[in-house]
């Protein structure tokens, strides 16, 4: 009972939460408190999944089925496999250390943030449980309007301007996507996700697929990769990454990038065009190498932390995209695995960036300069990310990062040369950063102003994601038994040549 | 030749065909002759309750029209089926909010509230009736008895500058525009012999004398085509919405068009069935104008009347993406489309004109400025109604378009599709705009507070409208099975008990 129901609960229990936010005093903690419990009930909740997975079975679990609307044909189909659950458990381990973070910074509009808050939190959750194309795109859509509200109404200084080009960025390639989708629909009379792929497959299969179905496929999985592109980013769609992460607020920018259209590339484009994902994946591995040379290169130059941290997050995003489409098996599961690490550690070096800019008020590299002597805790903490976002060994992203390169290194080796590149300049660009901001001596801005350690609240935020650093780095072994039964299934069936190398199985355990 | 005039074989009364239109009728004359003995100063407030009452009767009276066979009245002039009551339930909707939140709008003005009301009801009999007339000239009669009031009323607030400019401009143009479909009408007659759908399908069909039958129709064309304000019609559109009182913008831009829209469904699937290769073209040429130019002339406005008189256009784009869309499937999204339209539409207006109040003071883009603070319900309620604009899921927006799309993709004209939803993608930008300016910008502290209040019927009015937005975009079923059935009525109309016109040859 509780199985079927239970991604449903997750799924509205924030938006019922989001319209109790809006009755609850406006005044005092009273949203900070209901938003933190909810979020952690949510938590809890969402520990049930993995709990309760079979791990022996591939395929939708936890699934519920009933009609929505009668004609055309569209269902609340929702479940989770190997690839969605740890997203979902991904999503509602972040909420509270999102809430716990914006507890004081957010004075302003309070009610109105935690709402929008919990309505984003609903609409990431729909993106990963739906598995009917209509009703994925319904939260797809949903969670660009209270993203974009966050942006521009809680932004530092252009929220505006940023909020509406992230709009206009995620909202105008799904238009197109949406006329993909209701062509599909034309073509088959369904929108649900196992009925689609089994029509596509047997279209290819009998050979005799016809010339008009075969450009409709082609153009329809274009306007679905281009839309999830813009997402992700992938470069040079990352137009409105740096305005978006650097004017929002701290617990939004840490769910800004990456999952959404990640997850979306693998469960509706890959899974679902393999033929047209086959034929395009060379180009997205050479944009997914350049995404982490170009987003390195720039996180190099960059003297405000916040635009580092977009032009890193932007250069890790690309190890995915390029593990993604290598199609061998190591790197589509380091790349699932890869989306995990990147949301903890990024979330963490953004939740750091967040509390040094509630002490001295700036994100500009040249104000800082030996804040270490001031906080050493909070300089533990953020040497120990730091170290993870390197790609430390018996830290999470060197798992990661390292099943990518070797995965694609077997298909692609020489952009994977070239990719590697990215690991040693993203250990120069956040070395170089942390040498700036916390040693040497320290700057007058720095001196001048008393401000106290990490607090009490500020630990129970970044101790949680430091700990799993370390935890995801040397027992991966126990997210990667649902990715692995799952996602490399999902690759074109020409790629499943390369798995005779074993380096999944070596690096892991 | 003689005409013999038959109606339905069942037993079914006349005046129920009508029932909802005499009702509204009825209450309208009470209005105009309580008013005179009514005191000079006192308010006009129950003449306002009177006419909700009289609008609640028709709407029930609209629901139990779906009890009765569908069968044709008044000798073959009036039909009332499944189609008709679902624009009489949309009609009678927009009239039932546009008084809710009307009632406070003229208090304290020297304006002739109790015309107001009675002109608003005997508007929405035309309206009504044109979506069950099946005979031309009722169409064209009941046309005018709509067009008439909505002239007078979009010059209600008379001491303005722009008040009797949108009036004069919006009659002089629309009178020449139903020259256009009287012209129509009358060319149908000389090619068919007659000016009932039925015999005109039958004209139509036995294809004697197609270049009339075209030209009439793209005379009829024209004149619906303004009324629903299609680009190139549209020039009168931004400045009529400038100058007419909000909540009146919000009635004439939602329910005249669905009444029009529905008779151009009747005239281009009903009667010109067997000839859409001849207007489908002229469609999609307009479809594509309208999106386009709507769209491309809401960008570049300051003014959010103004903005809203384009957008207005260019939604009437995406309605007739619909009507290129095969016949049962078009006719329902279409359907669809007018009522998911009203609620949001007749939403946003209600909204502008309480924050502006009669004087309209609030007009500007700017003046939104950091609105969402100063009045936050208000405020939200205006960007639920703009997101739906957009067209955003879980609101009525998205699954009008969804419909619309949906159709034109089943016909096999994507590339319509694909135009339009670009468009929408454009929309979107100016619509954000709007809900950027309330809730990101930096508040005007300059501007004094100002004197506003929400009242009962006001809050009721736009919470009706909050909860059709978000009914019709999360449970559409209802809402859309009742337009497949009037979409159906099309399909079974040679079937229909009632072979309207029997036309002799002697």
């Amino acid at each position: 009972m509780l199985n079927a129901s239970i991604l449903t609960w997750l799924t509205f229990l924030p938006a019922i939460g989001a319209v109790v936010v809006m009755f609850l005093p406006r005044h005092g903690r009273a949203p900070q408190v209901f938003t933190l419990l909810l979020t952690l009930l949510l938590f809890v909740m969402a520990l049930h999944l993995p709990t309760h997975y079979d791990y022996h079975q591939q395929g939708f679990q936890y699934e519920l089925n009933v009609p929505w609307v009668s004609s055309p044909a569209i269902h609340y189909h929702v479940g989770v496999d190997g690839l969605s659950m740890w997203l979902v458990v991904l999503v509602s381990f972040l909420a509270p250390l999102g809430v716990l973070i914006s507890w004081r910074v957010i004075e302003d509009r309070k009610s109105e943030f935690y709402a929008l808050f919990l309505l984003q939190q609903t609409a990431m959750y729909g993106v990963f449980i739906a598995l009917d194309l209509i009703l994925y795109y319904a939260f797809w859509e949903l969670s660009i309007v209270p993203l974009a509200l966050l942006i521009g109404m809680y932004g530092r200084k252009n929220g505006r301007a940023a909020a509406i080009k992230f709009f206009l960025y995620a909202f105008i390639p799904s238009a197109l996507m949406l006329v993909g989708m209701l062509w599909l629909y034309t073509q088959t009379g369904t929108f649900d996700l196992v009925q689609l792929q089994q029509q596509i497959h047997d279209w290819s299969a009998s050979g005799s697929i016809t010339a008009a179905h075969a450009t409709g496929l082609w153009l329809t999985s274009l306007a679905f990769l281009l839309a999830f592109a813009v997402k992700v980013p992938v470069f040079p769609l990352h137009g409105w990454l740096r305005d978006g992460i650097s004017e929002a607020p701290t617990a939004v920018a840490m769910i800004l990038a990456g999952k959404l259209g990640l997850y979306s590339l693998l469960r509706w484009h890959i899974a679902l065009f393999p033929t047209e994902a086959a034929h395009v994946a060379p180009l997205m591995v050479a944009l997914g190498a350049i995404g982490i040379l170009y987003g390195a290169l720039l996180a190099l130059v960059q003297t405000d932390l916040k635009r580092l941290a977009a032009y890193a997050t932007l250069s890790s995003l690309s190890f995915c995209v390029l593990g993604i489409y290598a199609f061998t098996t190591a790197s589509m599961d380091g790349a699932v695995y890869q989306i995990l690490n990147e949301s903890v550690s990024a979330s963490a070096f953004f939740m750091l960036l967040g509390v040094l800019y509630e002490r001295y008020g700036t994100y500009d590299m040249a104000q800082f300069g030996g804040v270490a002597a001031k906080m050493p805790r909070l300089a533990v903490l953020f040497v120990i990310t730091t170290l993870s976002l390197i790609g430390l060994p018996a830290l999470n992203n060197f798992v990661g990062e390292f099943l990518i390169l070797s995965g694609s290194f077997q298909t692609h080796e020489r952009i994977t040369a070239a990719a590697t590149l990215g690991v040693i300049l993203s250990a120069a660009y956040m070395l170089w950063m942390v040498q700036r901001v916390f040693y040497g001596a320290p700057s007058a801005h720095v001196t001048g102003l008393v401000r106290p350690d990490v607090n009490w609240r500020e630990r129970a935020a970044l101790w949680p994601t430091v700990a799993l650093m370390i935890v995801m780095g040397v027992a991966s072994i126990f997210w990667m038994r649902a990715i692995d039964l799952t996602v490399p299934a999902m690759a074109p069936k020409m790629a499943s040549t390369h798995t005779a190398l074993d380096v999944r199985m070596a690096s892991t355990r | 030749m003689t005409y013999s005039l038959t109606d339905s074989m069942n037993e079914v009364s006349p005046a129920l065909r009508i029932l909802p239109e005499i009702l509204l009728t009825l209450t309208g004359v009470l209005v105009m002759l309580i008013e005179p003995v009514l005191a000079a100063k006192t308010s006009r407030k129950p003449l306002g309750l009177l006419a909700i009452l009289g609008t609640l009767a028709a709407l029930a009276a609209s629901v139990y029209q779906l009890q009765l066979p569908a069968g044709t009245a008044f000798f073959g002039t009036v039909q009332s089926d499944a189609f008709s009551v679902f624009f009489h339930l949309v009609i009678g909707g927009i009239v039932l909010v546009t008084l809710l939140v009307s009632l406070d709008y003229f208090e304290g003005h020297s304006s002739y509230v109790g015309e107001y009301y009675a002109l608003i009801l005997f508007g929405a009999v035309g309206m009504m009736l044109m979506t069950s007339s099946v005979e031309l000239l009722m169409v064209f009669i009941s046309l005018e008895i709509s067009s008439i009031s909505t002239y007078i009323l979009a010059g209600y607030r008379k001491r303005t500058a722009t008040g009797p400019e949108a009036s004069i401009k919006y009659f002089l143009l629309g009178s020449f525009a139903t020259a256009f479909f009287l012209y129509g009408i009358a060319l149908c007659f000389g090619a068919t012999g007659s000016t009932n759908l039925y015999a005109i399908a039958r004209g139509v069909a036995s294809g004697a004398s197609p270049l009339l039958l075209t030209v009439a129709f793209g005379m009829m064309l024209i004149g619906l085509g303004f009324k629903v304000s299609l680009a190139p019609f549209h020039v009168w559109t931004p400045d009529v919405y400038e100058g007419a009182p909000a909540p009146v913008v919000g009635l004439m831009s939602t329910a005249p068009k669905a009444a029009a829209f529905a008779v151009l469904l009747r005239i281009a699937y009903g009667a010109y069935g067997t000839m859409t290769h001849v207007w489908m073209p002229l469609i999609w040429i307009l479809a594509i104008l309208s999106m386009t130019i709507g769209n491309l002339g809401a960008l570049t406005q300051r003014n959010v009347k103004r903005m809203l008189a384009y957008s207005s256009i260019a939604h009437a784009g995406y309605l007739l993406v619909a009507f290129t869309a095969l016949a049962p499937m078009g006719i329902a999204a279409a359907s669809f489309y007018t009522a998911a339209y009203a609620a949001m539409n007749v939403g946003a207006f209600a909204i502008l004109s309480y924050l502006s109040g009669y004087n309209e003071t609030r007009t500007n883009l700017s003046d939104y400025a950091g609105i969402a603070r100063r009045h936050p319900v208000a405020a939200a309620a205006f960007a639920v109604f703009l997101i739906s604009l957009i067209g955003i899921p879980f609101t009525a927006g998205f699954f009008g378009k969804f419909y619309v799309f949906t159709a034109a993709l089943n016909s096999g004209n994507a590339w319509l599709a694909v135009i339009g939803l670009l468009n929408s993608g454009v929309a979107a930008f100016y619509y954000l705009r709007v809900v950027a300016q309330m809730y990101m910008a930096p508040e005007d502290e300059s501007v004094a507070p100002d004197n506003v209040h929400a009242h009962p019927s006001f809050v009721l009015g736009v919470a009706i409208l909050v909860l059709a937005v978000f009914a019709l975009g999360i449970f559409p079923n209802r809402a859309l099975r009742l337009a497949r059935a009037g979409a159906a009525t099309f399909t079974t109309q040679q079937t229909l008990p009632s072979p309207i016109l029997v036309y002799e040859e002697r």
